[in-house]
């Protein structure tokens, strides 16, 4: 055998090589990709723990799942439990329940701890009212005011653990 | 049979490619294009009335900087709008926390936490910040790092902020 052909069929195995290789890189690619649209676009799970949303979600932690196509769509209603990018940290989410969309008046207790004065506001355009179950323990719209809806990042619609709480998450 | 193999496997591939660009597309960097002249000196400086879609300047929008949300004064960044989210703006970053901007009208913003002021680089023609005051960092969705189109002003958007913004005191 000739060095020619020898490197011939050197460069046909290297071929096939790289493209069995290319191939799996593709599948490994595809399915990363996957994993992130259905992250982004349809539900991912999310561990979330704090006083604030006592007692719907307990003080030690919860995981739920948190669906993203509501808030996409523009269908929140006043009751629900969403997750929120913080806006004092954007490092940070928070679970809140929405209590006023855009257009909404709402009244609330300056400090509820100390005196039963309320106040009411009418939220902005394009901005929602969040507040803790905790109202006690909650830091939220009273303090930070009405929130823009784009920190919205998703509805919480169920608790997969602990396994007693497991199941869909009410009004 | 064999053509209704071969239409499966064209779909598959279409599908594939499309999800691993918008993945890269989210997460990475993706292509925009600017309309209005709001930031005039940097994008869209030759407003032409008629017809408005060629002067539309393509810039590349960087999304990694969305991990840590670190951002410094002078970058381009695109944001959803606070008062309307399906829309986005894009406007200069010219304070951060901690920060206090001095208005016209002689009053002092405190910049909070997690808030930054943004502001357009023409700033006859621009809603900012000097209208609806400092904004969340967390309802920005990537920072401006290229000009892509049209092909003699490609290259880098320097982050020097213009003359004409408001000042500010660190």
């Amino acid at each position: 055998m000739t060095t020619t052909a020898k490197l011939l069929q050197f460069a046909r195995q290297w071929k096939s090589t790289a493209k069995e290789m290319l191939g799996h890189t593709i599948v490994l690619a595809q399915f990363f990709s996957l994993l992130h649209l259905t992250e982004n676009y349809i539900c991912s799970p999310t561990l979330v723990y704090g006083p604030s949303m006592l007692p719907t979600l307990n003080f030690t932690g919860d995981v739920l799942l948190v669906e993203k196509m509501s808030t996409l769509l523009g269908k929140v209603a006043p009751g629900d439990v969403v997750l929120v990018r913080s806006p004092e940290n954007p490092r940070k989410t928070i679970t809140k329940r929405v209590i006023g969309l855009e257009g909404d008046t709402v009244t609330f207790l300056v400090d509820p701890a100390r005196s039963d004065r309320s106040h009411s506001l009418v939220v902005p355009k394009g901005h929602v009212w969040i507040q803790g179950d905790n109202l006690y323990a909650s830091h939220d719209s009273r303090h930070v005011g009405p929130i823009p809806y784009g920190l919205l990042l998703g509805k919480v619609f169920y608790r997969v653990w602990p396994p007693r709480d497991f199941g869909p998450l009410g009004q | 049979m064999a053509n209704g193999n071969f239409i499966w496997n064209v779909g598959r591939k279409y599908f594939a490619a499309g999800v691993i660009g918008l993945a890269i597309s989210d997460r990475y960097a993706s292509l925009m294009a600017v309309r209005g002249s709001s930031m005039a000196p940097t994008f869209n400086p030759y407003e032409r009335k008629s017809s408005r879609s060629v002067s539309d300047d393509y810039v590349l929008v960087e999304k990694l900087c969305l991990g840590k949300y670190e951002f410094v004064r002078g970058d381009v960044v695109v944001f959803r709008s606070p008062s309307n989210y399906k829309e986005k703006n894009v406007k200069r970053i010219t304070a951060l926390p901690g920060d206090s901007v001095h208005l016209p009208s002689f009053d002092t913003v405190r910049i909070p936490s997690g808030h930054c002021w943004v502001e357009g680089d023409s700033s006859a023609c621009s809603l900012d910040s000097r209208s609806f005051g400092p904004i969340p960092l967390g309802l920005i969705c990537g920072r401006i790092t290229h000009v892509e189109w049209p092909p003699q002003r490609m290259g880098k958007v320097d982050s020097g902020v213009s003359e004409d913004r408001l000042p500010f005191t660190t």
